[in-house]
């Protein structure tokens, strides 16, 4: 019988570093199983962001540069210019793209730059061990929001497709979770939409995928998974945000 | 382009970055270095390759490590309030050993400072800039020749010691025209088998300045360290005038060399045996020129369009075998050559 779930090619043997029940995993394989399906490995370049999938160009098995923090649509910039015939791909999270680098994503997608961004939002900063995001919801706890984030003083969460839907340069914005395989199914039809955009050289396509972070939640997987589904679902309305493919 | 023609700084500097095949610009306004910009943003596309007016300079810079990550010659200018901004990708840049040439067309400071040339960047140039050990080749002309001559060097040192190289100008350089010729010469092809360009037939290439794992750093530390060491070994570019027989050695670079050369003219007129040494690259430092001018010298007096800030190398390299002498202005201020004079014959006096 032909093994049918294997290693996709475009992802490297070996053990990621995240955290039990974390999302980035299921992100990852549903990126580089988009990759071997379109047929692109050899054509992509992927640009990690700083934060917990700094590490990506340990997992995904394709051509990787590292970013300073937020300036990673400007590094994909620079490389989709000079190599236009190739795929290239930014993987950010929400410290990443929607605080630090605010400036450069929505630029980038106002230039309708021909390049694909996936785009993490699990409402916490990951890697630096539970502060805000810019994404973090009212009332949430994080150790910079001990009491629960407050409008008054700490702002509201971003939405970030529905901020960029109104730039021109944009083509293709949705936004999907990892919570269920239904869910996930769905993602990777996004995500493969997404990257069609490029590769028809349409302009600026992004997918957010809300992620649970069960550590910086400080719940175990199961209530971490249920808690997007409960908390971030109803504020980050899931769905094709923007589809100007047409 | 056989002939001399008249050409700003500027624009002779962005040029010759195209003729040395700069394939793609990156920039953002900020004066007194707009013509740069301007006329990348006319010729660039004339010539089929890369400009763009990035939304900051934060952006444009990380445009530019993004284009030398897919092994193509990259540029990018600004000004002094800008080149701050930069830092940060130009500390990743030396730890991902990716080359580029940054052209800073300096003006005085601190803060928003002003629009006039000034040599105050000198430290941050020099001494790193951004966070962690690393060095930066720095290179400063002197005139709009050199504006020209010394970014193929720039270019040409990038991509063969693969880290990013600095041209220190100042406004005053950026802004004057002279006669210059700017000839396409032979571009130093290296093979950039590091770059990303699709892992095609190969391994993935990694572009990165993180290392996590225990003594990973350092050891990368260290190799950056060996090639600096091997930079220092094989690059100095230095001129020296009328140093042989001189009683009185000024050391200055860019427009303050300029001052200087004039200076030495009319001491020599009046029988004060006065000579230059101008840094060409300000690093490599020329350490071993000065250190061997110390011996027969009487004193150094170094001019500069700052506090004082290359004078701290100068000393370092007389390693206290004379007295050295520091002559400034700040904040745009340029050295008048009659007050130069009359501190030279006023030293020169007590030292007898």
């Amino acid at each position: 019988m032909k093994n049918k779930f294997g290693l996709p090619e475009s992802m490297k043997d070996t053990v990621t570093f995240y955290c039990p029940g974390c999302g980035h995993g299921i992100i990852h394989r549903i990126v580089a199983e988009v990759i071997d399906e379109l047929n692109i490995r050899e054509i992509t370049i992927g640009i990690a962001p700083v934060g917990c999938a700094v590490l990506a160009y340990n997992y995904l098995n394709i051509d990787m540069a590292e970013a300073p923090h937020g300036r990673t649509p400007a590094v994909a910039t620079g490389i989709k210019r000079v190599q236009p015939d190739k795929i290239v791909f930014t993987y950010q999270g929400d410290g990443d793209l929607a605080a630090i680098g605010t400036g450069e994503i929505i630029h980038t997608a106002s230039r309708g730059e021909n390049i694909t961004t996936i785009f993490v939002n699990n409402a916490v900063y990951g890697m630096t061990s539970g502060q805000m995001a810019p994404t973090t919801l009212l009332k949430q706890k994080t150790t910079t929001t001990p009491l629960g984030r407050e409008a008054k003083t700490a702002g509201f969460p971003l939405r970030v497709p529905e901020m960029l839907k109104s730039l021109e340069g944009t083509v293709y914005l949705a936004r999907e979770t990892v919570i269920a395989p239904k869910n996930i199914m769905t993602l990777k039809k996004y995500i493969r939409k997404a990257f069609d955009v490029q590769i028809k050289g349409l302009g600026f396509s992004l997918v957010e995928v809300l992620s649970p972070c069960p550590v910086n939640l400080r719940l175990d997987p199961i209530k971490a998974y249920k808690w997007v589904e409960e908390n971030m679902v109803p504020y980050y309305p899931l769905g094709e945000i923007k589809n100007n493919i047409l | 382009m056989k002939n001399k023609i008249l050409i700003s700084g500027n624009e002779a500097l962005a040029e010759a970055a195209i003729q040395a095949g700069c394939k793609a610009y990156f920039g953002y306004p900020i004066t007194p270095q707009n013509e740069i910009p301007e006329y990348m943003s006319r010729r660039m596309p004339e010539e089929g390759r890369v400009f763009i007016q990035a939304e900051s300079e934060l952006a444009a810079i990380n445009m530019v490590l993004g284009a030398s990550a897919s092994g193509v010659r990259t540029m990018t200018t600004s000004s002094s309030p800008g080149i701050s901004l930069m830092q940060e990708a130009v500390s990743y840049m030396a730890g991902d050993e990716l080359p580029c040439v940054i052209a800073n067309v300096a003006r005085g400071g601190p803060g928003l400072g002003n629009i006039a040339g000034a040599q105050g960047d000198y430290f941050q140039s020099v001494k790193g800039g951004g966070h962690g050990d690393y060095n930066l080749i720095v290179i400063a002309p002197a005139s709009v020749q050199e504006m020209a001559d010394l970014t193929f060097t720039a270019f040409d040192m990038a991509d063969k010691y693969r880290t990013p190289v600095i041209i220190l100008a100042d406004g005053y350089l950026g802004q004057m025209m002279e006669a210059a010729q700017i000839e396409k010469k032979a571009i130093q092809s290296i093979k950039k088998d590091w770059a990303l360009t699709g892992a095609k037939g190969r391994k993935p290439n990694i572009i990165n300045s993180m290392y996590l794992a225990d003594d990973a750093l350092e050891k990368h530390n260290q190799k950056l360290q060996e090639k600096f060491q091997k930079i220092k070994k094989e690059l100095c570019l230095v001129e020296e005038i009328s140093t042989t027989d001189a009683d009185i050695i000024f050391v200055a670079y860019g427009t303050s060399a300029r001052i200087c050369k004039s200076v030495i003219i009319n001491l020599r007129a009046n029988k004060i045996k006065a000579g230059l040494i101008r840094p060409i690259t300000l690093w490599p430092f020329p350490t071993e020129t000065i250190k061997q001018a110390a011996l027969h010298a009487g004193f150094f007096l170094t001019v500069e369009m700052s506090a004082g800030q290359m004078v701290e190398d100068v000393r370092l390299s007389v390693e206290g075998k004379a007295p050295v002498y520091f002559y400034g202005r700040m904040g745009g201020g340029v050295p008048e050559e009659e007050k130069i004079i009359e501190l030279v014959e006023k030293l020169h006096r007590e030292s007898k």
